[in-house]
C-alpha cells in the first residue's frame, strides 16, 4: 500500500495541472468544464484522505523526482501533517467550487482550469521537500490565482488586484533571494539535508529572510494590510477558496521550515510569538472598525493567523498540536463563513452593515450557517472552535506564557463582539425600503456580466424588483404586511447558494463533537515535527 | 565586489521604482529586482569555478551547474509574471496606479446620493 502511494505521489501535483490544461481547450459552456472541474477536484481530495489514512500510523512516504538517489533528487514527501492540510484544502477547493457552480461564477472563461491549477500549486508546495522548488510551487499557485482574482472581480478599478500582485511578487523575490543565500551557505536547499542547520547562525538569518516573505503571504502583522484591500475586492467565492489555501500555505511553510531548520529553537520562537501575538489582537481590534461584512471577516482572518501562529512558536507537542488543530479549524469555519457572506452579497448586491437588515426573519439557513460559524470562530462549545482555543489557551499556560493565555481569551471576546455587529446590523433589524431595488440591480448585474459602476436601465430594475416581490415571495399573512409594500418576507437567498456554507459549518459541529478524532492526527502531525527524523530519513534516505 | 555591487545597485533602483505609483514603473522596478536576485543565485554558486563540466573529464573548475539550473527557472517565471504585471497595467478603465479611486460606490446612479457624504468604504 504504501509503495503505491508513494510512486502515485506526484500525481497530487501532475493530475490537476494535467487537467487544468485540458480544461483550458474545453469551450465554454462546455458540460465538461463543470464535470472534469468538480471530479478532478473530489480525485484530489479523495486522494488526499487516502494520503492521511497511510501516514496517520506516523509513517512517512516519500517519491525521488525521477528515481534519482537520495539527497540529489527533488522529493516529494508527506507525512501526517502535510496530509491532513492537504485533506483540509482539498476540501475547502471542493466546497468553493460547489458555490461556484451554484452562482454561475464557475461558467466565466477557464474557471475551472485556474481552481485547477491553483490547487496542484498548493499540493506541490505542501509536498516538495526542496525550498526552490517550493518558491515555484508558490508561482504556481499565484499564477491562476491573479486570473482568479481579475476575471471574476466585476469592480472596474483594478487597484486592488494590480497591489495583490505586487505585493505576491515582492514577497516571491525576497522569498528567492534567501534560498540564494541558504545555498550560498550550505551548497543544498533541500529542506532535510538542512535540518537542523538553524544553529549556524548565518544560516539562520538568511532562513528568517524566506519567513520573513512568507510572513508577507500569510498577512501577519505588520505586512497584514495587503489582505483584506485585495480579498475584499475580489469575487467572494474566491476570497473563501483563498483564504483556505493562500494563506494556510504559507503557515504551513512557517511550522516546516521552523521544525526542520530551526528544530523550534527557543530563541527563534520567542520573536514568532510576539508577533504572533500582535497579528491576533490587531486583527481581531480592526474588524470591529468595519462597515463592510467581507473586509470584517478578513481581519478574522488575520487574527486566526495569528494565534495558528501562537501554536508553533510554543513550539511543545501541546502547542503544536493546539496550532494544527486551529489551522484546520480556520479554514473550515473561514469557509464557511465567507461563503455565507457570499450568498447574502450575491442575492442582496451589498454586503455593507448598513444596506442589508433584517434576515433573521426572513433567511432561516442563512442565519443558521452564520450562527454556526460566528459562534464557532468565536470558539464557543459544541463547535470545533471550542476544541482548538481550549487546546491553545491550555498549551500556552502550560508552557508557562500565562499572558499570551490570557490575550487569546480577551481577543475571542473581540471576535464574538465584531460577530455580533454582524449580527445587530445584518440580521436584527427591519429591512430597508430600497433593499428589492439593490438587489434587482444585482441580479441584472450577474445576468449581463456588467460592471458595479456601468449606469443601468432604471425602468428594467423597477421592473425586475416589482417582478420578485410578485412572484419570488410568498404572502404568508404576517400581521402589519397588509398594505406595507416594503414589508414581504419570503425567503430570497437559493438553497443551492447556503448549501456549501451548511456543509463547512456542519463539518465544524462534527469536528467540535469529535474533536477527539481530530486531536488525534494533529497529535500524530505534531510529533512528526517535534521529532523530525522520520522526515529526514524518508527523504535522504538515511 | 563587482557582483556585489551591480547586486546591490540593482535592488536599490528596482525598490526605488517598486516604490512608485505608476504601474510601469513599477513593472521596470520588477525587472530590476528579479536581475538583482538572479546574480545573486549566481553568486551564491560561486564565479570563480566556470569550465565546462564534460569536456576534458577534469571537474575540479567547473561551474556550478545548479544555480544556473535555479536562475534559469526564475528568469521563465519572471518573465510570465511580467507578462501578467503588463496586461494589469493596461485592463481596467484608465487607472495605471495602485491606488483605489476614492469612492466607487458613489458613481452608480442617482437614487445613493447619501453615500457621498457618509458611505465611503
Amino acid at each position: 500500500m504504501i509503495e503505491i502511494v508513494e510512486v502515485l505521489l506526484p500525481l497530487f501535483v501532475g493530475a490537476p495541472l494535467l487537467m487544468g490544461g485540458i480544461l483550458f481547450v474545453v469551450p465554454r459552456h462546455h458540460l465538461l468544464q463543470p464535470i472534469l472541474g468538480m471530479g478532478s477536484l473530489l480525485a484530489v481530495l479523495g486522494g488526499a484522505i487516502t494520503l492521511l489514512v497511510v501516514t496517520s500510523s506516523g509513517s512517512v512516504v516519500a517519491h525521488q523526482i525521477a528515481l534519482w538517489p537520495e539527497g540529489i533528487a527533488i522529493a516529494f514527501v508527506a507525512d501526517a501533517f502535510s496530509a491532513l492540510i492537504l485533506t483540509a484544502g482539498s476540501l475547502v477547493a471542493v466546497i468553493s467550487f460547489q458555490y461556484m457552480m451554484a452562482s454561475g461564477e464557475s461558467r466565466s472563461p477557464s474557471i475551472p482550469a485556474l481552481v485547477l491549477i491553483l490547487v496542484g500549486g498548493v499540493a506541490g508546495a505542501l509536498l516538495t521537500a526542496d525550498l526552490f522548488n517550493l518558491f515555484v510551487f508558490i508561482e504556481v499557485m499565484l499564477l491562476p490565482s491573479y486570473g482568479l482574482l481579475i476575471f471574476l472581480s466585476r469592480r472596474a478599478d483594478m487597484a486592488a488586484s494590480r497591489l495583490y500582485v505586487v505585493v505576491n511578487l515582492l514577497a516571491s523575490t525576497l522569498f528567492l533571494a534567501g534560498v540564494g543565500l541558504i545555498y550560498a551557505l550550505n551548497g543544498t536547499v533541500n529542506l532535510a539535508a538542512l535540518a537542523g542547520a538553524g544553529d549556524d547562525p548565518w544560516t539562520a538569518i538568511a532562513t528568517a529572510v524566506c519567513l520573513a516573505a512568507i510572513a508577507v503571504k500569510a498577512a501577519v502583522f505588520p505586512v497584514h494590510g495587503w489582505l483584506t484591500r485585495a480579498y475584499s475586492s475580489a469575487s467572494p467565492a474566491v476570497a473563501a477558496l483563498f483564504s483556505g489555501l493562500h494563506t494556510k500555505v504559507a503557515v504551513y511553510v512557517v511550522y516546516r521550515i521552523s521544525a526542520v531548520i530551526f528544530e523550534g529553537d527557543s530563541t527563534w520562537m520567542a520573536a514568532i510569538l510576539v508577533v504572533a501575538s500582535i497579528t491576533l489582537a490587531v486583527g481581531a481590534f480592526a474588524a470591529l472598525g468595519e462597515r463592510d461584512i467581507r473586509p470584517l471577516l478578513l481581519f478574522q482572518m488575520v487574527s486566526g493567523i495569528g494565534f495558528i501562529l501562537v501554536g508553533v512558536a510554543l513550539f511543545t507537542p501541546l502547542g503544536l498540536t493546539a496550532g494544527i488543530v486551529y489551522m484546520v479549524h480556520h479554514m473550515v469555519v473561514m469557509g464557511s463563513l465567507l461563503l455565507t457572506a457570499s450568498a447574502i452579497e450575491h442575492t442582496y448586491g451589498s454586503g455593507r452593515l448598513d444596506r442589508v437588515a433584517g434576515l433573521r426573519s426572513r433567511e432561516p439557513l442563512v442565519t443558521g450557517a452564520f450562527v454556526i460559524g460566528a459562534l464557532s470562530l468565536a470558539g464557543l462549545p459544541p463547535f470545533s472552535g471550542f476544541v482548538a482555543k481550549y487546546a491553545l489557551v491550555l498549551a500556552s499556560a502550560d508552557a508557562g506564557v500565562v499572558v499570551v493565555a490570557g490575550l487569546l481569551v480577551a481577543v475571542s471576546l473581540f471576535v464574538l463582539m465584531a460577530m455580533m455587529k454582524i449580527w445587530a446590523a445584518m440580521f436584527n433589524g427591519k429591512r430597508h425600503h430600497d433593499v428589492e431595488l439593490v438587489a434587482a440591480k444585482e441580479r441584472i448585474r450577474t445576468r449581463k456580466g456588467l460592471y458595479d459602476t456601468d449606469p443601468l436601465d432604471q425602468d428594467e430594475v423597477a421592473e425586475e424588483a416589482a417582478h420578485a416581490i410578485e412572484h419570488i415571495e410568498a404572502p404568508r399573512g404576517i400581521i402589519g404586511a397588509e398594505g406595507d409594500p416594503h414589508d414581504h418576507r419570503g425567503t430570497r437567498v437559493r438553497v443551492s447558494l447556503i448549501l456549501p456554507a451548511l456543509i463547512l459549518g456542519s463539518l465544524s459541529v462534527g469536528l467540535g463533537l469529535g474533536g477527539e478524532f481530530l486531536v488525534h492526527l494533529a497529535e500524530q502531525a505534531s510529533s512528526g515535527l517535534i521529532d523530525t527524523s522520520d522526515y529526514v530519513r524518508a527523504v535522504m534516505g538515511r | 565586489m563587482s557582483l556585489a555591487l551591480s547586486i546591490g545597485l540593482l535592488a536599490a533602483a528596482g525598490v526605488f521604482l517598486v516604490l512608485q505609483r505608476g504601474m510601469i514603473r513599477i513593472i521596470l522596478g520588477f525587472v530590476l529586482l528579479t536581475h538583482a536576485v538572479n546574480l545573486l543565485i549566481i553568486a551564491a554558486g560561486g564565479v570563480a569555478r566556470r569550465d565546462a563540466p564534460f569536456i576534458g573529464g577534469d571537474t575540479s573548475m567547473a561551474a556550478d551547474p545548479l544555480p544556473q539550473a535555479f536562475v534559469l527557472t526564475a528568469i521563465v517565471i519572471a518573465f510570465a509574471i511580467t507578462v501578467v504585471l503588463a496586461t494589469l497595467a493596461v485592463v481596467g478603465r484608465g487607472d495605471d496606479d495602485t491606488e483605489a479611486e476614492p469612492s466607487h460606490e458613489a458613481s452608480d446612479d442617482g437614487e445613493n446620493v447619501k453615500d457621498k457624504t457618509g458611505g465611503l468604504t
